[in-house]
């Protein structure tokens, strides 16, 4: 089918009249995109792959020394890395929960005839237009134990949310489901008005409980929506970087995109770095995958 | 179709004309540093320049936190962008290992920056590997940590007549560690929103470090022996353990959150009145005696960094040489204005604009002592201060640095000892990593 598209040219078109071929234009589209890709994508991952195995440094001008599987093995016996990814799963998990329960929950708020919808929805989309290093800068002042005002307005007197190291991950985790739980909501907003609105009735017919209704129709049916944004914000919660960076320094905040960062271009490891880079990649297809399969397995029921 | 096509290529060769010409007349050199107010004086003292000489300075700049990587990938990638960088103490190591600074040994020695120049900042602004007569650059803007502290709350009668009472002898601005720590005791109320002190925290850099040596090297500790990378039993000695577990004990009365500390936080904790003390940089001064961003500008005195329980004194040093990229088009221009800058007169002209300079005949004139609050107190530090490691992988040494000191500082987890234990292992292991000890 996709050939038949590709070579119906409208011999009237202009690109007919120049003599170009069905063939000269679809290479004329997709080359320079494989091209860009080529060169920008595939090449340097092949490439770091390469020094991965090496204990290159770009800093210096010692040539590279092939170190095999050196820097992995290194890498899994740091205590400090293991840290890195224990604090990075956790803080995928309270955040990316965080924003389900926020931003469904809110859909499901605005899911109803009220007034003003459409400017709710809209001042509520706002968190996530801001650059994450802004939002970031100004969740540290609101944080701050000596006049920020959180605590001023929850009456916590010097609660140090960033300076506590048992609290610091939850405030960097609570900045990051204020700016993307709206993420959520509305992909959840745009799941739940597609639900047919005569299974409801049916439900109400048959008196079926708001629990009742919500588990078995309302939930089964935004499954799938839901599931993408669950994949967007996990892959992106993995990667975190702006935020934690620049709310916090405690070491219950490194979150392994942190250290990497340190490694590659402050301490100009870049062998290691490299290798470590390829174990989180490795680590977000897997999880990716997962979720993939489970919203496969979700979209056929 | 003609027409246009003639009055395009009309326009081009215009283009060139000009653009060529404009070249020619237009030397131009750039010189890279980050964003701050001493970057503004060297593009003033470079505007000097291009009146008498016809030569351009143009001086780029770049936020602190991201001067080292920016001013790193330009030299990875052999770029020419810049001509000159005045690159951080730490950086010579790696910078001239790996060929990113010309070597400027023959310019030192033809013309006497040795003699001219304070000599601790020749030995750490200029000189790699440390003893060894090679030089990659020519100091400055010198720098090291100083304090400033409330001269308000220290001369109020009540508060001296309180001090005495409980410690037993004056407030004044401490001389001691001791001092220093009973003072900030003294002053930390926390339910009058007043604290005792602020001090770096910071663990993403340098911050940490820089505090922690000002108690380290006062303590009479050293970081290792420079020379032959022994680090068991010097890092780690009673001295070193003893100033750090002081320094812990300046946490306790630090302003609340004080977790991510360096340079703005702590002229912060005195612009907003935190903080009875406040350790910084002596290059940022200058704007706690500015009353537009200092209500306290009046009340605020400052004094060198104290010294330890056996008398030792120095400080942690800052500051910066500037070098000559080995990827410039520009060297023989470059090399040109390093023999103007490091001129005498033109050294005071660099005083007077506002940089530190680290000439010592103009840092020994009443003229210079006497032109700020601080002049006199830096003049004093820049004879005794000391640095971090310079070798090439000194990020990795901060990094080990950070994990180990942080947790104990500001969480207090562990003992300084444990702490100081953990490190050395660490930076024996790295320093065996690159064949430095066998």
């Amino acid at each position: 089918m996709a050939t038949a598209v590709m070579t119906t040219l409208d011999p009237k078109s202009r690109a007919a009249s120049r003599g170009m071929s069905d063939l000269a234009i679809r290479n004329l589209f997709i080359i320079p995109t494989i091209l860009f890709l080529i060169v920008f994508n595939i090449f340097p991952l092949a490439y770091s792959l390469g020094y991965s195995f090496t204990d290159f440094r770009a800093s210096t001008n010692a040539p590279a020394n092939f170190v095999g599987l050196q820097n992995y093995r290194d890498l899994l016996n740091d205590p400090y890395i293991w840290n890195n990814f224990a604090v990075t799963a956790k803080y995928v998990i309270i955040s990316v929960v965080g924003q389900v329960v926020v931003g469904f929950g809110t859909a499901m708020l605005l899911n109803r005839d009220i007034p003003f919808k459409g400017l709710i929805t809209t001042l509520l989309l706002l968190p996530m237009m801001l650059s994450m290093a802004v939002v970031g800068l100004f969740w540290k002042l609101l944080y701050d134990p000596s006049w920020g005002v959180i605590n001023w307005a929850l009456g916590l007197g010097k609660f140090e949310w960033l300076g506590d190291p048992r609290m610091a991950l939850y405030a960097v985790a609570i900045t990051d489901i204020w700016m993307w739980a709206p993420f959520v909501m509305l992909l959840s907003l745009a799941g739940l008005s597609a639900v047919p609105k005569h299974l409801y009735e049916a439900a109400a017919i048959d008196r079926a409980g708001p629990f009742y209704t919500f588990f078995r129709i309302t939930l089964p049916l935004v499954a799938p929506i839901l599931m993408i944004a669950i994949i967007f914000r996990t892959m992106e919660a993995f990667k975190t970087f702006d935020l934690a960076y620049v709310l916090s320094t405690q070491p219950s905040t490194e979150v392994i995109a942190i250290r990497l960062y340190k490694m590659a271009f402050q301490e100009w490891q870049t062998g290691r770095s490299c290798a470590l880079a390829y174990i989180v990649l490795i680590m977000v297809l897997a999880i990716t995958n997962i979720y993939v399969k489970y919203l496969n397995k979700v979209k056929e029921r | 179709m003609r027409m246009s096509l003639t009055s395009i290529l009309a326009g081009i060769s215009l283009a060139l004309a000009c653009g060529t010409s404009v070249h020619a007349q237009d030397k131009q050199l750039t010189i890279f540093w980050a964003e701050w107010d001493p970057s503004n004086y060297l593009q003033e003292l470079g505007n000097l320049y291009e009146k008498e000489t016809g030569v351009k300075i143009v001086v780029e700049t770049t936020p602190w936190a991201d001067f080292q990587t920016k001013a790193f990938a330009e030299f990875n990638a052999h770029g020419n962008a810049y001509d000159l960088v005045v690159g951080d103490s730490q950086w010579l190591g790696a910078a001239s290992e790996g060929g990113h600074y010309v070597d400027l040994t023959d310019f030192v020695k033809e013309h006497n920056v040795l003699d001219k120049m304070a000599e601790a900042t020749v030995k750490y602004y200029a000189e790699y590997p440390g003893g060894s007569g090679k030089y990659w650059a020519i100091p400055t803007e010198g720098d090291a940590v100083g304090w400033s502290y409330r001269k308000d709350w220290f001369e109020d009668p009540k508060e001296k007549e309180a001090f005495k009472a409980k410690y037993g002898y004056e407030l004044d601005v401490p001389k001691t560690f001791k001092e220093l720590t009973d003072i900030a005791e003294f002053f930390h109320r926390p339910d009058e929103n007043r604290y005792g002190i602020a001090i770096y925290t910071q663990n993403q850099y340098d911050g940490l470090a820089m505090g922690v040596e000002n108690a380290l090297f006062s303590y009479g500790a050293e970081l290792g022996d420079y020379a032959t990378y022994k680090v068991d039993g010097i890092v780690n000695s009673d001295k070193a353990v003893a100033a750090l577990e002081n320094y812990r004990k300046l946490y306790e009365f630090t302003p609340p959150g004080w977790t991510n500390a360096f340079f703005v936080e702590n002229n912060q904790a005195i612009t907003e009145g935190l903080a009875a003390m406040s350790m910084n940089y002596f290059a940022f001064f200058p704007s706690l005696l500015n009353e537009s961003t200092n209500p306290n500008a009046k009340n605020t005195g400052f004094f060198a960094n104290p010294a330890g329980p056996d008398g030792d004194q120095f400080a942690a040093l800052g500051g910066q040489g500037i070098s000559i990229v080995s990827y410039s088009d520009n060297k023989e221009e470059a090399m040109k204005f390093l023999e103007w800058f490091i001129r005498d007169d033109t050294q005071q002209k660099w005083a007077e604009l506002g940089g530190y300079t680290c000439n010592k005949a103009v840092l020994e004139s009443e003229a210079f002592q006497n032109a700020t609050p601080y002049n006199k107190a830096f003049y004093e530090t820049m004879f005794k201060v000391k640095d971090f490691w310079a070798v090439p992988e000194y990020a990795e040494l901060l990094q080990q640095f950070n994990q180990r000191i942080y947790p104990f500082v500001v969480n207090g987890q562990g003992t300084a000892k444990e702490a100081l234990d953990a490190l050395a292992g660490d930076w024996e292991a790295t320093f065996k990593k690159y064949g430095r000890v066998q």
